[in-house]
């Protein structure tokens, strides 16, 4: 069956900007690169046409930027991640080493394409999102570190208050976020609820 | 929290228990998959040697990377042919029935779905694909999921959800002449903004909604994800009845009719129902609406001056400049007049028979105009092969349209129908984000179907009402 699950009770590590609301999974993952079967190798083509030219030049982005390449945690603004349900979007930033985002707010697929890959999505308000922003810019190499449990983040002298989904904060503090295990467990109530709908057919009854 | 509501009602009946997270384990009664979304979740289920649990309420097609003009195999696009031949090879191992185009019934997994009855109400419906909110117009409660969950369902037949609050959004009155459900959603998104639905499940009510047809709706439950809304249903009624009954499912089952519609009635929201939220729209003063930037959201009625960046909240201030910025327009102009290089008529929002009617209607007689590419993709083959039969291709092609096979086509580009470079697409579509029809610089304006080739005659955005045979019906 599968690995034990991990408790993500924190998450720490050098953080990088990506500034602008409405941020979609069109951005994250152009459409062009989910023609393949697997996730593997996703992280290279994250915000790849934000990030390189026609020629595939680099352009000026902060995620190429080399103080920022060993970055794990994002910190984005409003409805970060809307569009598509590609879980390509999420798969691809964990490729490419984000292990948690902090933001104003997230679209509500993308938060649990994000949870189903034990990454937390953090939220604050816009202000405390504009100053570590900054923060983030002028410190690079700076470490930043999500308190899931207690719902804080703490960067260079100072711990500012976020909030967590109440179902995310649990499933990660807990290890219970792979939903697979822990509902395979319940097939017998499963079946009894499926045969009680009127309009389920099931084959071997 | 919402009391009565045809949510609650098809939430209860397929909650099987509450998880240690808080969240709910529901019961998914149909899970539709497609070739992008899917591979990794059987590679995840083989990983784990899972099987799939419920094969019989699993139903494959594919639409997002299927080339729309030559079909033959090997598709010409390796990356194409080597996801198809994964999905045949899934779907035969777990037994899953497969509307593959030698089926006649392949197309747009929202498409197919409606037209084969396997969507009715009361069913939760999920699948790989945010626009999975289209099944909501039978009162289904339907739902986008990612990958991982898709896992989930496939191995478990179920989905972990934390339940949404209930927004009602009540569209009263009688539509203008030449305004069509696609102006209500773009309308409703325009108000209530890209992430004003966030948490909650959309309710659409009113005479409005209540008499239009099931692809008027559909196509309103469609873009419920673009206004935030992972769901948006509107309750059953006559009118779906009608339209279940001419479908595969009810017509091969007839005695299954009589079985399920208590069923379908007792799960309609009550009179007395509570909403979180109530929004109250005029259909009366809708007109065509149009978007001039690069979210759904940036929309404007076509008589209507694009705002200035200034005159917005503050948090939207930046993206609208943006959005101006890459769609070269100008605040106090209208979106009249705009040029355009490309017209796509196509898509799960906009790509059903009655759609392809109307826009045929506005074509007859005319001509696209010279500096103009413009393609229609029907929905479905079953759409296709009906419109053909009608003689709406040849009022197409006859204009100068591209007449296609039916599949997700330029509302994505994932596979040949792409913009190029900064070409600017009167689409009926959903999403005009940067990028999305497959040029980084390309320009999308999102529209209604008639709106779409009135466009590609004048080779501008046009208010179509100003065509004779559509004012004076």
């Amino acid at each position: 069956m599968s690995a034990e699950i991990p408790e993500v009770e924190s998450v720490s590590g050098t953080g990088v900007a990506i500034r602008g609301n409405d941020i979609d999974t069109d951005q994250v993952i152009p459409a062009r690169f989910m023609k393949v079967v697997t996730f593997d190798g996703l992280g290279q083509f994250a915000f790849f046409d934000q990030r390189f030219t026609d020629g595939d030049e680099e352009k000026d982005h902060p995620m190429n930027e080399p103080a920022h390449r060993e970055a794990s945690v994002m910190v984005v603004n409003a409805n970060f991640g809307c569009g598509s349900s590609r879980e390509h979007a999420p798969q691809a930033l964990m490729r490419w080493g984000i292990d948690a985002l902090i933001g104003e707010s997230f679209a509500e697929i993308f938060a649990g394409n994000c949870l189903a890959l034990g990454i937390p999505t953090v939220e604050a308000d816009e202000e405390t999102i504009e100053d570590l922003q900054s923060w983030v810019e002028a410190n690079p190499d700076g470490e930043i570190e999500i308190d899931v449990a207690s719902e804080t983040v703490t960067y260079g002298d100072r711990t500012v208050d976020v909030s967590v989904d109440e179902a995310q904060r649990r499933a990660l503090v807990d290890g219970v976020w792979d939903t697979t295990a822990l509902m395979k467990a319940n097939a017998g109530e499963v079946r009894r609820t499926a045969e009680e709908l009127p309009y389920v057919d099931l084959d071997g009854d | 929290m919402s009391e009565g509501t045809l949510y609650d009602a098809v939430w209860d009946r397929h909650r099987v228990t509450t998880l240690p997270t808080g969240q709910d384990q529901l019961f998914v009664g149909l899970h539709l998959i497609h070739e992008v979304t899917s591979p990794q979740a059987f590679g995840m289920l083989e990983e784990r040697d899972l099987e799939v649990a419920y094969p019989e309420l699993t139903h494959a097609t594919v639409d997002h990377i299927i080339p729309t003009a030559d079909q033959s195999r090997p598709y010409s696009d390796d990356a194409a042919e080597r996801m198809m031949v994964e999905l045949e090879e899934n779907v035969r191992e777990a037994g899953i029935e497969f509307s593959d185009p030698g089926s006649g019934d392949q197309g747009i997994v929202h498409v197919i779905g409606p037209e084969q009855g396997l969507t009715q109400p009361g069913k939760t419906i999920v699948c790989g694909d945010s626009h999975t909110s289209t099944h909501g117009a039978f009162g289904a409660l339907a739902f986008g999921i990612g990958t991982s969950q898709i896992r989930d369902v496939l191995a478990t037949g179920t989905v972990a959800m934390e339940k949404q609050k209930v927004r009602k959004i009540q569209v009263d009155g009688e539509l203008p002449t030449g305004v069509e459900a696609k102006d209500v959603i773009l309308e409703i998104i325009r108000r209530l903004g890209t992430e004003g639905g966030v948490g909650y499940v959309y309710e659409y009510a009113g005479s409005a909604i209540e008499s239009m047809g099931m692809e008027g709706r559909m196509s309103i439950c469609n873009m419920s994800i673009e206004g935030g809304a992972r769901a948006g249903y509107v309750n059953p009624d006559e009118t779906t009845y009608e339209w279940l009954a001419e479908t595969d499912y009810f017509r091969e089952n007839p005695e299954k009719f009589d079985e399920l519609e208590p069923y379908w009635e007792s799960i309609r929201s009550d009179e007395t129902a509570e909403y979180d939220d109530v929004v109250r729209i005029d259909a009366d003063e809708l007109e065509p609406v149009v978007t001039w930037g690069t979210t759904p959201g940036q929309g404007v009625g076509i008589t209507q001056p694009i705002p200035a960046p200034e005159e917005l909240p503050a948090d939207k201030q930046d993206t609208a400049r943006r959005a101006q910025e890459h769609m070269r327009v100008e605040p106090g102009e209208t979106m009249e007049g705009y040029p355009i290089d490309v017209a796509f008529l196509g898509s799960c929002t906009n790509a059903r028979l009655p759609d392809l009617r109307r826009a045929a209607a506005v074509v007859e007689g005319r001509q696209v105009h010279e500096d103009v590419r413009a393609m229609v993709v029907p929905g479905s083959q079953r759409v296709q092969a009906a419109a053909e039969t009608e003689g709406l291709r040849e009022t197409f092609e006859r204009a100068g349209f591209e007449w296609r096979n039916a599949g997700c086509s330029m509302c994505l580009g994932m596979n040949e129908d792409q913009l190029e470079g900064e070409e600017a697409c009167a689409s009926s579509s959903n999403r005009n984000f940067v990028g999305r029809q497959g040029s980084k610089d390309g320009r999308t304006v999102l529209m209604n179907p008639r709106m779409v080739v009135a466009a590609a005659i004048n080779g501008e955005v046009t208010d179509v009402r100003t065509l004779p045979e559509v004012t004076a019906r």
